[in-house]
C-alpha cells in the first residue's frame, strides 16, 4: 500500500474539495458535514470525471395531503456529486447513484497530523 | 513518520469542470480510454458531431445570398438588441439540455482559443477529436435543426445555403478531417435540388442532411428527383432527428426527459414509415439513407411493427416485394449514438436484427449532454473485433468514400 501526502486538512472547507493524482489514479476528496471522504474520479458510467463535477442538493417533489405536486425543492440534507459528462447523481456521502446503477469507489483516507494521506 | 519522505498526490489542474474548461481537460479520462484501447490503430468516423453555429452567426449572415435579406440579416445581428439570431425559430427546449447546469459542454465550451490561423470551430473540433481519438468528424448545426419547422420556407432556403457556404469556406477547407453532410432547404424541392447541384463535390461535402423536424412527407413526387440525383452521385441522405416541443402529440409531456426520449425518435419514425411503405428503397435501389441521432432501440419496434402490419395489408404498400425490415436492414444505415445500454440483451438483438455489421455507424453527438465514446462500442462483448471495426470506422469509409487509413494523434 502505497500512502501519498495529499495536504493540511484545513485547505478542504466544508462543502469543498480537492481532486489530486496519486500516481496515475485520481481521487477526489470531499468534506460533507465536517467529515472527509473520497472517491475515485472515474464514474461507474463510462469512467467520466465524477470528481470534477458539480456538487447539488438532491432535488425532490414534495407531494402534499391529496397527492399533488406545486413545486421542486432541494433536499439540502443530501448533497448529489454530478458527473460532468452525461449527468449521472451520487450521494456524496454514500457514493450510491441515483437509480440505483452503480456506486461510486470508495478511497482510502489517513489523517495523521493535520495532514491528508491518500492510501492506494 | 516525516510527511516529507511520502509521494506526493499532484492537484488536478481543473477542480471542478464548468463552460470555460478546455475540452482536453473535458475529456482527459477518454483520450485515455482511446490510448488504453489503442485505437490509434483503428479507423473511428464519427458521423454526427456538432459545433453551435449561432456563435458565428454575424459571420454566416455575410452568405446569404440574397443582398435585400444579407443587408437586413447584417444589420439585425449589429443593432437588435434582445432578439434570437436573425431567421432562426429556436426552440424551447434548448434551455434545458445542459440539466440546470449540471452538464457544462452542453451549455457552451467557452474555452480559451489563442490560434487565430484558424476558425475557432476548427480549433474545438481538432481538440474534440484528438480527445475522444477520431479520425473523421462530421460536424452538424445545432439551432437550425429546427429550420424546417420555420413558417417562411425560404427562410431555410437562405439560411440553409449560407450555412453550407460558410461552413465550407470558413471550417472544411481549413481542415480536411472535418466533413459534413451538407445541409438541405428540404421544405422547397426545386431549391433542394439546387442545392445537391450546388454543393455536391465541395469540400468537406460527403452528402446531405435533412433535418427530421419537419411535417413534409418524405415520399411526395416533388422529392423523387432529389432522391435520382443523390442516387446517381453514390451520395448518402442523412435524416437527422431532433425535437421539438410544438408538435401536438408531445404537448401533455411536461419535461424535458420525456419530451427529448420521445421528440428524437418520433421524427424519425414517421419519416421512415412513409419511406419504407412509400418503396422509395425500392425505387431508389443504390440511395443510402441515414438515420442519425435516434439511438436504436426504435429500429426493432419499427422493424416488427411494420412486419406484422404490411402482411395484412400488403395491398396499401404495393411497391414492397420484400418485408419492411429487410429495406431497414438492407437500405438503411443508423448511427449509433445515443445508444441504450441498460439492457444488454436487447441491445444485442438490436444489432442484430439491423445487421450491425455492415448498417451501423459509430455518432458521438460530442458535445452534447447524452454523448457516447468509442469505447462503447470497443467494449462490447458480443461483437467480434471485426464488427466493431466496421461500426467504429470502416462501414462509415465504404458509404461516404473515406481513404480507411487512421490519421488521428491520441
Ligand atoms: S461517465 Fe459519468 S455520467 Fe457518464
Amino acid at each position: 500500500m502505497t500512502e501519498y501526502l495529499v495536504g493540511p486538512e484545513s485547505d478542504i472547507a466544508e462543502g469543498g474539495r480537492k481532486v489530486v493524482a496519486c500516481g496515475e489514479t485520481e481521487i477526489g476528496i470531499f468534506r460533507v458535514k465536517g467529515e472527509l471522504l473520497a472517491w475515485h474520479n472515474s464514474c461507474p458510467h463510462r469512467q467520466g470525471p465524477i470528481c470534477q463535477g458539480r456538487i447539488y442538493p438532491r432535488v425532490v417533489e414534495p407531494l402534499d395531503e391529496r397527492g399533488e405536486v406545486r413545486t421542486l425543492a432541494y433536499d439540502e440534507t443530501t448533497q448529489h456529486l454530478v458527473c460532468p459528462w452525461h449527468g449521472y447523481e451520487f450521494n456524496l456521502q454514500t457514493g450510491r447513484g441515483q437509480g440505483g446503477r452503480g456506486s461510486l469507489r470508495r478511497a482510502r483516507l489517513k489523517l495523521e497530523e493535520g495532514q491528508i494521506y491518500v492510501l492506494l | 513518520m516525516d510527511a516529507f519522505a511520502k509521494p506526493r498526490a499532484s492537484e488536478l489542474p481543473v477542480q471542478e469542470i464548468d463552460v470555460f474548461t478546455d475540452t482536453r481537460d473535458i475529456l482527459d479520462h477518454a483520450n485515455r480510454a482511446a490510448r488504453k484501447r489503442k485505437l490509434d490503430d483503428w479507423l473511428v468516423c464519427d458521423i454526427d458531431a456538432h459545433h453551435v453555429e449561432t456563435v458565428s452567426w454575424h459571420e454566416l449572415v455575410e452568405y446569404i445570398e440574397d443582398p435585400v435579406i444579407r443587408h437586413q440579416a447584417m444589420l439585425y445581428q449589429q443593432e437588435k438588441l434582445g432578439g434570437a439570431p436573425y431567421g432562426l425559430n429556436g426552440d424551447m427546449g434548448l434551455k434545458y439540455q445542459d440539466v440546470g447546469g449540471r452538464i457544462s459542454h452542453q451549455a457552451g465550451l467557452r474555452e480559451k482559443v489563442d490560434d487565430t490561423s484558424v476558425h475557432r470551430d476548427v480549433t474545438l473540433t481538432r481538440r474534440a477529436m484528438q480527445s475522444l481519438g477520431v479520425d473523421y468528424m462530421v460536424l452538424f448545426p445545432t439551432p437550425m435543426l429546427t429550420l424546417g419547422l420555420h413558417p417562411q420556407p425560404e427562410m431555410e432556403v437562405w439560411l440553409g445555403r449560407a450555412y453550407n457556404r460558410w461552413l465550407i469556406d470558413r471550417v472544411l477547407t481549413q481542415d480536411d478531417r472535418i466533413k459534413t453532410l451538407a445541409y438541405l432547404p428540404f421544405n422547397v424541392p426545386s431549391e433542394a435540388e439546387r442545392t445537391i447541384e450546388e454543393f455536391s463535390g465541395k469540400p468537406g461535402v460527403i452528402g446531405f442532411c435533412v433535418p427530421s423536424t419537419r411535417h413534409k412527407p418524405v415520399h411526395h413526387n416533388d422529392y423523387m428527383r432529389a432522391y435520382a440525383m443523390l442516387e446517381e452521385r453514390g451520395l448518402p441522405i442523412a435524416f437527422h432527428a431532433a425535437y421539438h416541443w410544438q408538435d401536438p402529440s408531445l404537448s401533455t409531456i411536461n419535461r424535458f426527459l420525456g419530451m427529448h426520449a420521445l421528440g428524437f425518435v418520433w421524427c424519425n419514425m414517421v419519416h421512415m414509415t412513409n419511406w419504407i411503405l412509400n418503396g422509395i428503397p425500392e425505387r431508389f435501389p443504390r440511395l443510402k439513407s441515414i438515420w442519425v441521432e435516434s439511438g436504436l432501440a426504435w429500429v426493432p419496434f419499427l422493424m416488427q411493427r411494420l412486419d406484422d402490419q404490411y402482411l395484412m395489408r400488403p395491398s396499401e404498400a404495393p411497391h414492397l416485394k420484400r418485408m419492411p425490415s429487410d429495406y431497414m436492414r438492407e437500405h438503411c444505415w443508423y448511427t449509433t449514438q445515443p445508444m441504450e445500454t441498460t439492457n444488454m440483451k436487447a441491445l444485442q438483438l438490436t444489432l442484430e436484427m439491423i445487421n450491425a455489421e455492415t448498417q451501423l455507424l459509430y455518432a458521438s453527438d460530442w458535445p452534447h449532454f447524452d454523448f457516447d465514446l468509442p469505447q462503447e462500442i470497443f467494449d462490447l462483448p458480443f461483437l467480434t473485433e471485426q464488427a466493431k471495426r466496421n461500426i467504429l470506422g470502416l462501414n462509415a469509409a465504404r458509404i461516404f468514400n473515406l481513404d480507411p487509413t487512421p490519421r488521428k494523434t491520441l
